[in-house]
């Protein structure tokens, strides 16, 4: 598989504190990736590095296969960064048409890039009189202006209201349907788990797990069942060697799988036992709680 | 190069107060065009013509010119303070660097971009002082040896330009505010005036404080140019002959070079530290 990013032992300090902290992880194309954790985590730092505008305090990192000089990389590279950053005194269009100098792409395709976050009618707005996500439409605009071979996103709904923090995760999937690897960081663990495949989780500026979201935690699942004849499912739960804890809280009981189990069999086997559901749900845990899981194991 | 260029440019000229800038630090110089022409009768008592002074004639209007017309200098050095300033207030340096632009790139352009400046508004300046002369000179003393005698003020005036200037990114690029960055270009003026009259009247004398004085920054760009009144004057009482140094010698703009390398090198280290 391509890589995209490599990252070894990347360390950032500054002053007495450590920002980053031996930090190393792997971008392959394709993939959506999230970048998770509390504020301070150092996601930003990270992305600060890799982007050119922090300077790493120790280890290494390169894009692509390294034989390039990191700003010819970012010229394949989208990125946005916090907050929209453009000259307000200029319109939309001549915004884009710098980043396209920069970048060392031709200007055609600015209008197709306006169009896609809805920003067309408005090409000849200057950038001051923008609201804060109409401004960070036109940055997400001018990140696909190369047509990147991944986009890196930082916190791109911050600060936005609901419609707005709709209009950019709507567009991110769409750039997520074309193929595009994403790279997104966000403390916003649903927003994360809506469109990631894969995950880095930091803490305190260590990694404290990097891989698919859905191996995040050795978990099988857990089933959510209702019934009115709770001591008889209870006591049955409870001889089962396929089930480990068992929760009950007003009403609901909560059982936690030891081994996969299919609920079709298991309601089949409900049946045979004479207990009747009123409500059955198989689930997994939400990005949510496996992420507080995972900083709870840590924190022992 | 034409890229960085082409980049700097836009972002200047879209600018209202750059572009406004930049307009009147062209326009002024035409202004000496009028002031050569002009003939000022004070009520019939008697009449002002500059032109009468000789000052309007080759060679000595090369010195003049090039003298009074460093002194809007200032309406770029606005500019050029101002275009680091807003690249950290409105936090597109840090746009620009994670598009692609490298941080020798950033640097680059804005040297680009002064250099270019300094080199339109020194042949316009060429052509002006070219045209007063012509105007003004007795036509039987025109010859290319005339016209030309004393036009190494013209180089002496470009590189006073982009040493200035590069002196300008430089406070630009450590201050990053544009107001600050002004006050301290100014403040910094101020002290190495006081520096100069301290070394001169009471350190040592005129000899040494010259000779030390010669490579700080200020006086380094006003040696290239020295001040023409003296000259003048000498040229209208030639008894009372007072010494003066005015050419511009080689080593004055070696220091000058020295400087303009400085300020780059060290703007450029500056961005290359820092995290944004």
């Amino acid at each position: 598989m391509e890589t995209i990013l490599t990252l070894q032992n990347l360390s950032k300090k500054f002053g007495l504190i450590k920002a980053v902290q031996n930090l190393s992880f792997t971008i392959e194309k394709g993939n959506v990736y999230g970048i998770l954790g509390p504020n301070g985590s150092g996601k930003s730092t990270t992305l600060g590095m890799v982007l050119n505008v922090v300077n790493k305090t120790s280890g290494n990192f390169h894009w692509f296969d390294g034989k390039v000089a990191v700003h010819n990389a970012l010229k394949k590279v989208g990125a946005i960064i916090e907050r929209p950053n453009f000259y307000p005194y200029m319109s939309a269009y001549d915004n884009l048409k710098l980043v396209c100098k920069i970048k060392n792409v031709p200007t055609d395709r600015i209008d197709e890039k306006l169009e896609l976050v809805g920003l067309l009618e408005r090409k000849y707005s200057s950038f001051k009189t923008f609201s804060l996500g109409m401004k960070q439409r036109l940055a997400i605009a001018s990140a696909l202006l190369n047509d990147p071979e991944i986009l890196i996103l930082d916190e791109p709904t911050n600060g936005l209201d609901p419609q707005g923090i709709h209009q950019i995760r709507e567009i991110i999937k769409k750039i997520a349907a074309k193929g595009t690897t994403i790279l997104l960081a966000s403390h916003l663990l649903d927003e994360v788990e809506k469109v990631c495949s894969h995950v880095v989780i930091l803490r305190k500026g260590e990694k404290i797990y990097s891989g698919r979201v859905d191996e995040m935690v050795a978990s099988q699942g857990f089933f959510e069942l209702k019934t009115d004849q709770e001591n008889q499912l209870l006591s049955y739960l409870q001889n089962n060697n396929s089930f480990g804890k068992i929760k009950r809280q007003d009403g609901l009981i909560t059982a936690f799988l030891t081994a996969p189990m299919n609920a079709a069999d298991f309601n089949q086997q409900m049946f045979k036992e004479g207990i009747v559901l009123s409500h059955l749900v198989q689930r997994k845990e939400s990005l949510e709680e496996q992420f507080l899981i995972l900083t709870k194991n840590q924190s022992n | 190069m034409l890229r960085l260029l082409q980049i700097e440019f836009q972002k200047l000229w879209l600018n209202k107060t750059s572009k406004i800038l930049l307009l009147i630090s062209f326009i002024f110089p035409l202004s000496i065009l009028i002031l050569s022409s002009i003939k000022i009768n004070f009520f019939g008592y008697f009449t002002l013509d500059l032109s009468e002074t000789k000052i309007f004639e080759f060679p000595y209007i090369w010195h003049i010119t090039t003298f009074f017309i460093a002194g809007f200098k200032f309406f770029f050095a606005i500019v050029v303070v101002s275009m680091i300033g807003n690249e950290y207030s409105n936090r597109t340096l840090k746009q620009n660097l994670i598009d692609g632009l490298s941080k020798k790139e950033v640097i680059l352009s804005k040297f680009y971009f002064i250099l270019a400046y300094s080199l339109v508004i020194t042949l316009v300046v060429f052509i002006i002082t070219l045209t007063i002369g012509v105007l003004n000179t007795p036509s039987q003393d025109l010859y290319i040896d005339t016209i030309f005698s004393g036009s190494e003020f013209i180089l002496a005036y470009f590189v006073k330009l982009l040493t200035f200037f590069s002196f300008c990114l430089f406070v630009g690029v450590l201050i990053k505010r544009s107001a600050f960055a002004l006050g301290f270009l100014f403040i910094s003026f101020i002290l190495e005036l006081i520096l100069y009259g301290l070394f001169r009247f009471e350190w040592y004398n005129y000899d040494v404080s010259n000779q030390v004085m010669q490579f700080f920054p200020f006086t380094s760009m006003w040696n290239l140019i020295d001040e023409p009144a003296t000259r003048i004057v000498a040229l209208h009482n030639p008894s009372d002959m007072v010494v003066t140094d005015y050419p511009a010698y080689w080593y004055e703009f070696l220091i000058a070079g020295v400087w303009i390398f400085i300020y780059i090198f060290l703007s450029y280290r500056l961005l290359k530290r820092r995290d944004l």
